[in-house]
């Protein structure tokens, strides 16, 4: 019973402030507080030297990316949602947007949500300039979705299905609905070396160097910058 | 795609790299960038203001000029610059741009000028930023709003007619613009005045005058002079129908004219009098018949061609009729709503009016306007509590629509007094543009005078023509070929029309085509030939029938018609031309020529190029054209 009259009391006296910013003409009230929190946030990298350091880029090179990466992000920090705005300019036939979500996840390497010029820098340094062990390795953290070492196949099955997501209704020859199963029990098959269900990072690098495709399309991305 | 994405393109590329231990098929070969990937400053000089950007960021739009390879076209080897020739204020919005991918319109800038700019660099108009884009919008309908109209009073009826048109376009024409003739003008008043007539006459008639001796009652004066008023009716019906009838007749297109407003105006103001002529004096149908003649009113209407307020008004109401619908939609929900409260309200008093919902319909229209008549009052408190509400409420919702009516009003009101303005303005830009027209001629002719067509070596020449320009000088070389193709020569006004003055006289012809018209190289620079006329060259309506003459013995003035072969000269109209040779006085000096003369402007001559720079001062009194060659074709 108290609390129906505290409940009524309350809405009362909501009522009744209401009733006041109406009669004063005061109803909508500035908002500008609020906004001027957010758009202060703002991140800066560490100096150029340090990164210099950190990755394997050269001076010219951090500029380029950094003046490119200001410009679309001017608040120095990159969210999912611009993220995967980003990515999926580059898909507009299918839905890019798990892919996007899972390599969020891969660079954003202290998971706090956001992805900063640092971490964005370290990702490419990796794929771009480290060894091929680096790269797997990469790969791997990026299937690896609950980054406990080793993919399951219902990891794999959620990759497989944002790649087959993002090229979108119409290809050739037409998209099976289950295409990316077979596709997945063809990488287990060819992973997973002890076949107990899951590929660790040992069966995977392992898998990786003996296969010659493999090997050599990871060459490929050695002049992307 | 937008092209800021383009920055992340690298990093799309490698997150790739994700897909490759799970691929069936090998990867393709990466595209081999040949060109130097590093990012370099170019630096771009608009009329001196120079600016510097990385070369990345006009990359950014590859299907624009800075984007793309034409912009090498203006690459500057020595000073290592891309130089435009152009504003360096809105190249700053262009700029701006690429490197923010957002265009910005700035709003003190003509929009003309911005348009030009924008296509200059290739960038289309369509992805100006929604911050700037409606008043993007606003400005350019304005602007092309004015254009229309200027064109339109341009091509308006002020220009001359072609010599050929028919009798009826010329009727057409006389109707659609009455200041043309003075028939025309005459015709339009009398229409005006009879339109008035008929009103009036429709008023005055229903005014009770005194009864006829006999009576008691108080009779209309429609009665009472009913032939008088019915002569007056008959007259001005004839006049309209005559009207109409031309109108349809010299109409271009009848059809089109048919379903046009004012002509429908027409019919319905004049049928009600033949439908009463026609019908019989039947007692049912005359009560119908009483009805048609509330169309007479229509002829008020015809007052919209003779005002011009009327028109614009109209068109006004026209252009706001979405405002118009939104407030006759609000105020119909607001009486359904209020008709119904009041009469529920007001059902319980005995002898209430509100009988009805609709009956309650008229009190809710009386009180939303704040009319008030008073015929209906609620009686209860709860109808006066809603009829206070009510009209409160009315008041907000016609004054809503108001303001946007009023200024769409105002525009039109303005953009109109602006047309006339601008048909004014007009005659005087074209004089101006004669007049340049002319100074161009006469200094082509002045040209030739001084000795500049010769051939002669550079002592010899005359000082004041190798002070002339080298544009000038390559302009005159070109009309002398042209002379020199057709085998005529250029010549002014005047002395063509002492040509087609002799003609008639009937002397030989004589064909000459040597073009020296005099002697070359004198002594001072710009001799003074005899003066010959006074030359009034801005007004000058100096006929241009060409005739053919040759040497002269004497030369005599003759009041000559126009030759069969007449043909215009350079720059006079056909239209200014008439014989005016009277105060020619011709001296003796003339005779004394020792070069035959020969000079006839040539038919195929294009009108005198368009050089605005050149505006020579009309050089009246020295028209050194002591030798004047005439060769007959």
């Amino acid at each position: 019973m108290s609390q129906c009259r505290k409940r009524c009391k309350r809405q009362l006296t909501k009522v009744a402030r209401y009733f006041y910013r109406f009669v004063t003409g005061t109803l909508t009230q500035d908002s500008i507080e609020d906004d001027f929190e957010l758009s202060t946030v703002c991140h800066r990298p560490e100096g150029l030297d340090k990164l210099q350091e950190q990755t394997k880029f050269t001076k010219k090179e951090l500029q380029v990316l950094y003046r490119g990466f200001k410009n679309e992000c001017p608040s120095g920090v990159v969210n999912e949602e611009t993220f995967k705005h980003i990515y999926s300019q580059f898909f507009p036939q299918g839905d890019s947007s798990t892919y996007a979500h899972f390599l969020f996840e891969a660079f954003d390497t202290n998971k706090n949500g956001s992805v900063s010029f640092e971490d964005f820098v370290a990702g490419l340094s990796i794929i771009l300039r480290g060894s091929i062990n680096d790269r797997l390795n990469w790969a791997f953290n990026l299937y690896d979705l609950n980054k406990d070492g080793c993919i399951t196949k219902e990891e794999m099955m959620d990759i497989m299905r944002s790649i087959y997501d993002m090229m979108g209704k119409y290809t050739y020859p037409c998209m099976q609905d289950d295409a990316p199963r077979e596709h997945v029990e063809n990488f287990f098959q060819k992973m997973d070396r002890n076949q107990d269900g899951v590929v660790t990072i040992e069966e995977f690098i392992e898998s990786c160097q003996k296969d010659e495709n493999i090997m050599q399309s990871m060459q490929l991305f050695d002049n992307v910058i | 795609m937008a092209a800021g994405v383009a920055t992340w393109l690298p990093f799309a590329r490698a997150a790739a790299v994700g897909w490759l231990p799970l691929a069936k098929k090998t990867m393709p070969k990466p595209p081999i960038d040949k060109k130097s990937r590093s990012d370099e400053i170019l630096f771009v000089n608009v009329s001196g203001l120079r600016f510097q950007t990385w070369k990345n960021t006009l990359d950014r739009y590859p299907d624009t000029l800075l984007g793309s390879s034409e912009k090498e076209f203006f690459y500057n080897e020595d000073t290592q610059e891309y130089f435009f020739d152009r504003d360096p204020e809105m190249f700053r919005h262009v700029l701006n741009f690429y490197r923010t991918g957002k265009l910005h319109y700035p709003r003190h800038e003509c929009i003309q000028a911005f348009d030009e700019e924008l296509a200059f660099y290739g960038i289309v108009p369509e992805i100006i930023g929604d911050c700037c884009m409606e008043e993007y919008r606003d400005r350019k309908k304005e602007n092309q709003e004015r254009l229309a109209e200027d064109n339109e009073a341009g091509e308006g009826g002020d220009a001359p007619l072609p010599p050929n048109s028919t009798s009826r376009e010329r009727l057409w024409r006389a109707f659609e613009n009455p200041h043309t003739s003075t028939m025309a003008l005459v015709f339009y008043y009398v229409t005006g005045f009879f339109i008035a007539v008929s009103v009036i006459a429709n008023v005055v008639e229903t005014v009770p005058c005194r009864p006829i001796k006999g009576t008691v009652k108080d009779l209309p004066c429609g009665e009472k002079y009913s032939l008088a008023f019915f002569c007056m009716d008959t007259a001005c019906v004839l006049i309209f129908t005559f009207e109409y009838l031309m109108r349809l007749f010299a109409a271009p297109s009848r059809c089109k004219f048919m379903r046009s407003v004012m002509s429908v105006i027409d019919v319905v103001a004049i049928m009600p009098y033949y439908i009463g002529l026609i019908m019989p004096e039947n007692e049912d149908v005359s009560g119908a018949f009483v009805t048609l003649r509330v169309f007479r009113v229509f002829r008020i209407f015809k007052f919209s061609r003779h005002s011009q307020g009327l028109r614009i008004l109209g068109y006004t109401l026209k252009s706001c009729a979405s405002e118009l619908g939104f407030l006759l939609f609000s105020l119909t929900m607001a009486i359904i709503i209020f008709a119904t409260v009041m009469f529920y309200a007001e059902k319980g008093t005995k002898g209430t009016n509100f009988t009805s919902i609709p009956a309650a319909f008229w009190y809710t229209i009386v009180t939303m306007t704040t009319l008030g008549y008073g015929d209906m009052v609620p009686n209860t408190i709860a109808g006066k509590i809603f009829g206070s509400i009510c009209s409160l409420s009315g008041v907000l919702v016609i004054a809503l629509p108001v303001p946007v009516i009023v200024s769409n009003f105002s525009r039109i009101y303005h953009q109109n007094q602006r047309a006339d303005k601008m048909r004014a303005q007009q005659k005087v830009r074209m004089a101006r543009i004669r007049l340049a027209k002319k100074g161009t001629t006469n200094a082509f002719l002045q040209y030739k005078d001084d000795g500049g067509l010769q051939d002669h070596d550079s002592d010899s020449t005359a000082l004041c023509v190798k002070n002339r320009s080298a544009f000038e000088h390559q302009h005159h070389h070109l009309l002398h070929c042209l002379e020199k193709t057709t085998n005529h020569e250029f010549t002014d006004e005047l002395t063509y029309s002492e040509v087609c003055m002799t003609e008639s006289v009937g002397y030989r012809t004589s064909r000459s085509t040597s073009l020296s018209s005099h002697q070359g190289g004198s002594s001072s620079c710009c001799p003074r030939r005899a003066k010959r006329r006074a030359i009034r060259l801005a007004n000058s309506t100096v006929s241009v029938s060409r005739g053919s003459m040759q040497e002269l013995d004497t030369l005599q003035v003759h009041k000559t018609s126009v030759a069969p072969q007449s043909r215009s000269s350079l720059n006079a109209r056909t239209e200014d031309l008439k014989l005016n040779c009277d105060d020619r006085d011709f001296t003796a000096a003339i005779i004394s020529i020792p070069t035959p003369p020969a000079n006839t402007p040539d038919e195929s001559l294009p009108p005198s190029p368009a050089i605005p720079g050149i505006l020579r001062n009309s050089r009246s009194g020295t028209f050194p054209h002591d030798a004047v060659k005439i060769s007959s074709l």
